[in-house]
């Protein structure tokens, strides 16, 4: 089957050849990228790993964390797509608007996000108060984790689907409405399809995020082993734990790397047989 | 099935007016550009609107299409009443507008197949009885056994078919063209031509054709309407709009020579140039009257100025004669398989050479030719 021009594969064409001294620059963001990681691979007990990853408590620190992430991922894609949607479609001024709205979660430090989302749904908060009256308290529950999660991820999803979107234009959704589609055949069949990919990177950068999510978590849900500990912050206790073993959190980070990496490669292999 | 007998209630409901072909009058503002036309379109007739880049072709059809917002003006389609400036917008799924443009602009992620059916499902056929329809028209525009392939799998010629048959799948009420050879090379267009031609009786539909080259004019429309700056300049049959233009520039559009002038006698035209041409044909011209004369720039015989005796020695002191006259090379510019000559004498006039008779003649700027026309290859007519 053929397909469209590859990018010619194996060296660098004669004709982007670059001033050799930048290996030298590359060489060194590629070592403050790879060089700490490899450092926790050097320092781990290698005959304490299996016990400490198979353990009860990171057993379940992992479970909870790719469930919740899993969730937080969901939320983000419902609820991500049409905003994505909105801003691509929306005129100029209000468009970069929203998006600066929208990416403001990503350049916050997590920790603010925790408390902003306390000020909001805490106990005393402008929503919690309300909530309470129903019986219901979010702060400090999976749920809590799951929000924090989508909090700080949906701006990832936001973004690359709205770049999607933007790239695949409103060409084709204009000619699908002139064959008689109507707005919901149209989204269902042309707009979503053609910002496949995005969305799936979007997703995948969102999981990933979500899975790493420590600061907001930590604030906002707290850390209970079982129903909030996540595999960030059962590192981070097991890591100040007393009595456990600091050679128990590196495990659990070599774990959460190698789930991270999954995820990547995992991406990589649908992107490849992506239509178009 | 039922949902093609739906569609057909659906076209008759609106129809107080007997019209049953497209009409519309609209008047769009965009940006500086005003567009101010109206055409009318048979049941069963192909109008070709011609006009250069940037005269408003696109924008007409865009918003007869609905993709563009009518100032004033409305819409009408069978009696249907589409769209226009208050009454309010048929959605652009209602319209049933068929519009082919330049670009096929297929869904990438769509098989051909899919594609085509993509107008049945989304009008509520189910997706086999789609199917089934979509490709009925595949094999209709040659493309049998390219179900599956996906439209990057497609070659441009074959793209375009592929839209021409979902653009037809669709059942549309009126099918606008707007340049949908262009893109696509030599052999191609030819194909694509000859296909939208052996569909155009059947469809009974109106058909609009913006284009740029009178080819596509000649060969699909029976009527042309002349779009320039955004209004309608000249509107009738073929022949007469292309065949005799009324503008010079008509007359470039169509490639031919029209010499404006007075007349000297019943068949021949003297220019304000000095140009005296005679047709073969008197056409009733009025001596003194103002009139114009049309011919082909290939049609015109070239010699070296030098080479014989001088042109039309017979003619009487002072007055060129007929059909001949001569001049120096001001500008050379090639045309498909030959050069084009102006002359300084004659700065409206092209004459178009072979290349081989160009090499003969050593042309360049500055040099003398004497040029002779056939009174058979010159029509007359008067102007106004």
């Amino acid at each position: 089957m053929t397909r469209v021009v590859h990018a010619p594969r194996g060296g660098i064409a004669v004709a982007g050849r670059f001033p050799g001294w930048l290996y030298l620059p590359a060489g060194l963001g590629a070592a403050v990228l790879l060089l700490p990681l490899a450092a926790l691979l050097v320092r781990l007990d290698w005959a304490g790993v299996p016990a400490a990853i198979t353990s009860p408590e990171a057993l379940q620190a992992l479970g909870l964390s790719l469930a919740t992430a899993s969730w937080a991922t969901l939320a983000c894609i419902v609820l991500g797509v049409p905003l994505a949607l909105v801003i691509a479609r929306s005129g100029r001024g209000t468009a970069a608007a929203l998006r600066t709205l929208v990416t403001l979660p990503l350049v916050l430090p997590p920790l603010v996000g925790g408390i902003a989302l306390l000020s909001l749904l805490g106990r005393t908060g402008l929503f919690g108060e309300v909530l309470a009256v129903w019986g219901i308290r979010i702060p400090f529950t999976t749920a809590a984790v799951v929000i924090a999660q989508v909090f700080v991820a949906l701006p990832f999803l936001v973004i690359s689907v709205e770049g999607a979107l933007r790239t695949a234009g409103t060409r084709f959704e204009g000619v699908a409405a002139g064959l008689g589609a109507g707005r919901f055949t149209v989204f269902r069949r042309i707009t979503l399809p053609l910002v496949a990919p995005g969305l799936l990177a979007g997703a995948v950068l969102c999981f990933a995020r979500a899975l790493g999510e420590f600061g907001a978590t930590a604030l906002f849900a707290g850390n209970a082993a079982g129903t909030t500990r996540t595999m960030p912050l059962a590192i981070y206790t097991a890591f100040n734990g007393a009595g456990v073993s600091e050679d128990t959190a590196i495990a659990l980070s070599l774990m959460l790397i190698a789930v991270a990496i999954a995820v990547l490669v995992l991406m990589r292999g649908w992107r490849a047989d992506a239509p178009r | 099935m039922s949902a093609a007998a739906e569609r057909r209630t659906d076209a008759s409901a609106a129809g107080a007016a007997p019209d049953a072909g497209l009409v519309a009058e609209l008047e769009v503002e965009r940006g500086g550009f005003r567009l101010d036309a109206a055409v009318a379109v048979g049941p069963d007739e192909v109008l070709a609107v011609l006009g250069p880049n940037g005269s408003g072709k696109s924008t007409l059809l865009a918003a007869i299409a609905g993709h563009v917002p009518v100032d004033r003006g409305e819409v009408r389609v069978g009696g249907r009443l589409l769209g226009g400036a208050g009454a309010g917008e048929v959605p652009l799924a209602a319209r049933r507008i068929g519009l082919l443009g330049q670009q096929a602009l297929l869904f990438p992620h769509l098989s051909a197949l899919e594609n085509v059916a993509f107008g049945p499902r989304a009008q509520g056929a189910g997706r086999r009885d789609a199917r089934a329809e979509a490709a009925g028209w595949l094999e209709r525009v040659g493309l049998a056994g390219f179900e599956r392939r996906r439209p990057a799998e497609l070659s441009g010629g074959q793209q375009q078919r592929v839209a021409l048959a979902r653009t037809l799948a669709a059942r549309p009420a009126a099918l606008l063209l707007d340049e949908p050879f262009a893109a696509l090379d030599v052999e191609a267009a030819a194909g694509m031509r000859r296909l939208v031609r052996e569909h155009r009786a059947a469809l009974g539909i109106p058909m609009l054709l913006v284009t740029h080259d009178p080819l596509d004019a000649l060969v699909l429309a029976g009527r042309a309407a002349i779009l320039q700056a955004g209004r309608i300049v000249d509107e009738g049959p073929i022949a007469r709009v292309l065949g005799h233009p009324r503008t010079p520039f008509i007359a470039a559009l169509a490639g031919v020579d029209l010499v404006e002038g007075v007349a000297l006698d019943a068949a021949t035209v003297r220019s304000d140039g000095g140009l005296v041409l005679r047709a073969a044909e008197p056409a009733g011209l009025v001596t003194g009257a103002p009139a114009s004369a049309v011919f082909a720039p290939g049609s015109v015989h070239v010699r070296a100025a030098d080479a014989g005796a001088p042109a039309g020695g017979a003619a009487a002191a002072g007055e060129p004669s007929a059909n001949h006259w001569s001049g120096t090379v001001a500008s050379l510019e090639p045309t498909g398989g030959g050069v084009r000559i102006v002359t300084a004498e004659q700065p409206g006039v092209a004459v178009d050479v072979p290349t081989a008779a160009a090499v003969a003649l050593d042309l360049e700027a500055g040099a003398a030719l004497a040029f002779r026309i056939e009174p058979a290859d010159v029509s007359v007519r008067p102007l106004g």
